[in-house]
């Protein structure tokens, strides 16, 4: 469980399954939202860590 | 008939407390009482695979009580919020964390945000209750 990707992915995958359920009515539109929450998870982190890689502390 | 809805409304009252009360004891719970079964089951795997992904990366589940610490307070408060499980992880001896480990903190986010999500979980559960949600 050392990998920060794999803990991100795992994270971003229970978490936006859980608002979709919430969310959203229908199996379609569950899946659809879950799916843009887990992308929006995935790429905001990834965008947000590239900025911050030239200020280490 | 006011005494038939006295007591419909009683029984709507008793069910709606019943539903938060399963909800916040155990993740999804809320929602299998109230014959939700496919939401409750996926809420259920859902937040408790975070929870325990949680525990296995040695998060710290030890109470913080008092003012001298508020967000120690808070972040307590919030792991709380998925009952039961957050009681059998303490009971198993699973409070101490390790502050050490290179997950630790990753461990305390998967617990407190999987507490966090139950709280959500549970007022859809008392909404859905109240009828106020349909599915």
């Amino acid at each position: 469980m050392r990998s920060h990707l794999l803990n991100l992915l795992l994270f971003a995958f229970l978490v936006s399954t859980v608002f979709a359920t919430l969310l959203r009515d229908t199996t379609r539109e569950r899946l659809r939202f879950g799916a843009m929450a887990f992308a929006a998870f995935v790429l905001s982190t990834l965008v947000i860590g590239w900025l911050t890689n030239p200020f280490p502390r | 008939m006011s005494e038939t809805r006295a007591a419909a409304a009683a029984r709507d009252s008793s069910r709606t407390l019943a539903a938060g009360l399963l909800a916040w004891v155990f993740p999804g719970l809320g929602h299998l009482f109230l014959g939700r079964r496919g939401k409750g089951l996926v809420l259920m795997g859902s937040i408790l695979a975070l929870f325990v992904l949680g525990v296995m990366m040695d998060s710290r589940l030890q109470l913080h009580l008092g003012l001298e610490d508020p967000l120690a307070l808070l972040f307590s408060a919030a792991q709380m919020g998925i009952g039961a499980p957050y009681v059998i992880a303490r009971l198993l001896g699973y409070e101490a964390g390790l502050v050490t480990s290179p997950t630790y903190e990753y461990g305390n986010t998967f617990t407190a945000v999987a507490g966090l999500l139950n709280i959500l979980v549970l007022l859809d559960a008392l909404d859905t209750a109240r009828g106020v949600r349909g599915k």
